[in-house]
């Protein structure tokens, strides 16, 4: 398992469309993506779940990536994260 | 003849029939159902149908309201494909063995529930959206038309529209539409804007009034139904006046803001809401020269909060795509009195406590707007103005403390944009000392209105002084010029955003005396337009 942790910079968060994207990225992985804040995870993959975190400006998140892709899809997630979030 | 009152999301007149529209909203009864798997198949394929309308959707929004306003369309498909929501569906029909339309609204109201309890208003926003995209499928399920198809033109009254509905609606056919529900900042509202619609929104609305003559004012937030004839008589001519306004438009529309020598005006547009937005660009403004703040302290019943002013900053800049928004910071006390602010009586209130000096000395508030000035700053393309200047000490603190709020910016890896600041010139002190000022500063903009109280010694608001006051008077323009040579100088634009440089008697004389920027309200845009292309 490979995790990394990331402050939200978009001032509006985890919003509609980087969550949408991010569904989208994720999806392309056999890894199974986890978002955590605050205690409160949610499977990646799953739009409207992700959306329902609140997840704002300035929070800080906890992506754990575990599979057969682990390495690499960790590296372009947190990639991912430092260009749309 | 009744007429009602409401808020007015877009100005313009209509003059027509009313057309009562109800909502696609099917009442939706549970039935069971024998072949599970044949229900769970007939809702895929009602979701493939939906998918398919969305796409057409976010293509025709795109080419009607742009980019920003079309995302609405694919949030919308990345929410039909959301796991969570299909499963939801999959499960009630196979576990209750009931029907799809029953399943889909189910969860839809499952789910929005979900968002509507959310604290953060953006969030709780989505509830609408979770709707709108259940009752697609259910629409399509139960074969409905989805959209009313008009056949003539009317004035639509209706509940409330949502973003989908507003933009598939034949926009020929529809004059005006009057809700009773909705906000001024809701995508409805936008798309109604962005789209030239006028439009009214919480209005008591009426069944019986389906068919009925009737007139929208959007300028005044008015619905007349059943006019009398001297009344519809008044608004016809003024329709037509509107018309030939946008005549001017399409004439005039895209075209550059040049002299025949080719010199180039900035010409940008006075605002003083977020809403102002869509009559900014419907009459083709550059930008915007003049965005006062002081509407987000003035609505409220307490100190607007940094994202509050945020999200109005930036969605002024997202509109503007990239066209320049010069933001005024605030500039209360004189004749704008907010009581929260706890200020003192004063015996001279335009020469008091105001503007700058307020925030200068309060710069918890000062910070907090420009921290969300900042933070906007990264969503297109923002300038900073600061009112009431009169020395060099004070636009040096202003810097100094700009300074500190990137620094903190900074440090909690917030982004932000390259940000013009420009000081109004309409002190004459200011004026006089512009070619210090000039130094500090990316530009000028001369506020004639106070300059010309403060020059004249003359109250704007006394009406007996009304005949001595002359806003052409030699002191004035003498002032200007100072202010473009000494701003010229040192590299700065200088421009006009005072009522003077809406005055077309004056245009040539400004661009003669050097002027690089006139801001006037949106109207002006075109009229203003026409006299420096002929010049």
């Amino acid at each position: 398992m490979k995790q990394f942790q990331f402050t939200i910079t978009d001032p509006v968060g985890l919003h509609a469309r980087p969550a949408g994207l991010l569904v989208k990225e994720v999806k392309q992985y056999e890894s199974k993506v986890t978002i955590t804040k605050d205690g409160k995870s949610s499977d990646a993959s799953k739009l409207m779940m992700l959306m329902s975190m609140g997840v704002k400006n300035g929070d800080i998140v906890t992506v754990e990536v575990s599979g057969a892709d682990e390495d690499k899809a960790a590296a372009e997630l947190e990639a991912f994260f430092k260009a749309n979030l | 003849m009744d007429t009602y009152t409401g808020k007015s999301i877009f100005n313009g007149i209509a003059i027509g029939r009313i057309l009562f529209y109800k909502k696609g909203e099917q009442a939706v009864t549970r039935i069971k159902v024998q072949d599970v798997e044949a229900e769970v198949a007939r809702y895929k394929e009602a979701r493939q149908s939906a998918l398919k309308q969305l796409r057409q959707l976010y293509d025709k929004a795109i080419e009607e309201v742009g980019e920003v306003n079309a995302m609405i369309f694919e949030i919308h498909q990345m929410m039909l494909e959301d796991e969570d929501y299909n499963d939801s569906i999959y499960n009630i029909i196979r576990n209750d063995g009931v029907n799809a339309e029953f399943a889909v609204a189910t969860t839809g109201d499952n789910f929005s529930r979900m968002f509507a309890e959310m604290e953060d208003e953006y969030f709780k926003a989505r509830a609408a959206d979770v709707k709108d995209i259940s009752e697609r499928i259910v629409n399509v399920l139960v074969g409905a038309t989805s959209g009313k198809d008009l056949t003539e033109p009317v004035i639509l009254v209706a509940d409330d529209l949502a973003p989908s509905e507003t933009v598939q609606l034949d926009k020929s056919k529809l004059l005006a539409f009057v809700t009773l529900h909705g906000s001024a900042n809701s995508h409805t509202a936008i798309l109604a804007r962005t789209m030239n619609i006028p439009a009214l929104i919480g209005i008591a609305i009426d069944e019986s009034w389906n068919g009925k003559m009737a007139v929208v004012d959007g300028k005044h937030g008015k619905l007349i139904i059943d006019p009398e004839y001297s009344v519809l008589e008044q608004y016809m001519e003024e329709q037509k006046k509107e018309k030939e306004a946008r005549a001017l438009l399409a004439e005039l529309k895209g075209l550059p803001d040049m002299t025949k020598d080719g010199k180039e005006i900035k010409l940008y547009a006075n605002i003083g809401s977020v809403a102002d937005v869509a009559n900014v660009l419907a009459n083709d403004a550059n930008g915007i020269g003049l965005f006062r703040s002081e509407f987000l302290y003035l609505e409220k019943n307490t100190y607007p909060t940094e994202d509050e002013q945020f999200m109005a900053y930036k969605t002024v800049a997202q509109n503007m795509a990239g066209k320049k928004v010069i933001i005024r910071t605030l500039d209360i006390g004189a004749d704008k009195q907010v009581d929260y602010f706890d200020m003192e009586q004063e015996e001279n209130p335009a020469m008091g406590y105001r503007a700058i000096r307020i925030c200068l000395d309060r710069t918890d508030i000062f910070k907090t707007q420009l921290r969300a000035l900042y933070r906007a700053s990264a969503f297109g393309n923002i300038a900073i103005m600061f009112p009431m200047i009169i020395s060099l000490s004070e636009v040096q603190e202003v810097k100094r403390i700009c300074e500190e709020v990137k620094n903190e910016l900074d440090e909690n890896s917030i982004s932000y944009g390259n940000v013009e600041l420009g000081i109004m010139i309409e002190t004459p002190a200011a004026a006089m000392i512009s070619d210090i000022l000039a130094k500090e500063v990316d530009f000028f903009s001369i506020g004639t209105n106070d300059l010309t109280q403060y020059t004249l010694a003359i109250d704007r608001q006394n009406p007996k002084l009304d005949n001595i006051y002359d806003a052409y008077h030699p002191a004035v323009m003498r002032m200007i010029q100072i202010v473009i040579d000494n701003g010229h100088k040192e590299g700065c634009w200088v421009g006009i955003c005072g009522e003077l440089g809406a005055d077309l008697s004056l245009t040539e004389t400004f661009i003669n005396m050097g002027i690089d920027e006139l801001s006037v309200s949106p109207t002006f845009i075109l009229p203003i337009r026409k006299i420096i292309r002929e010049l």
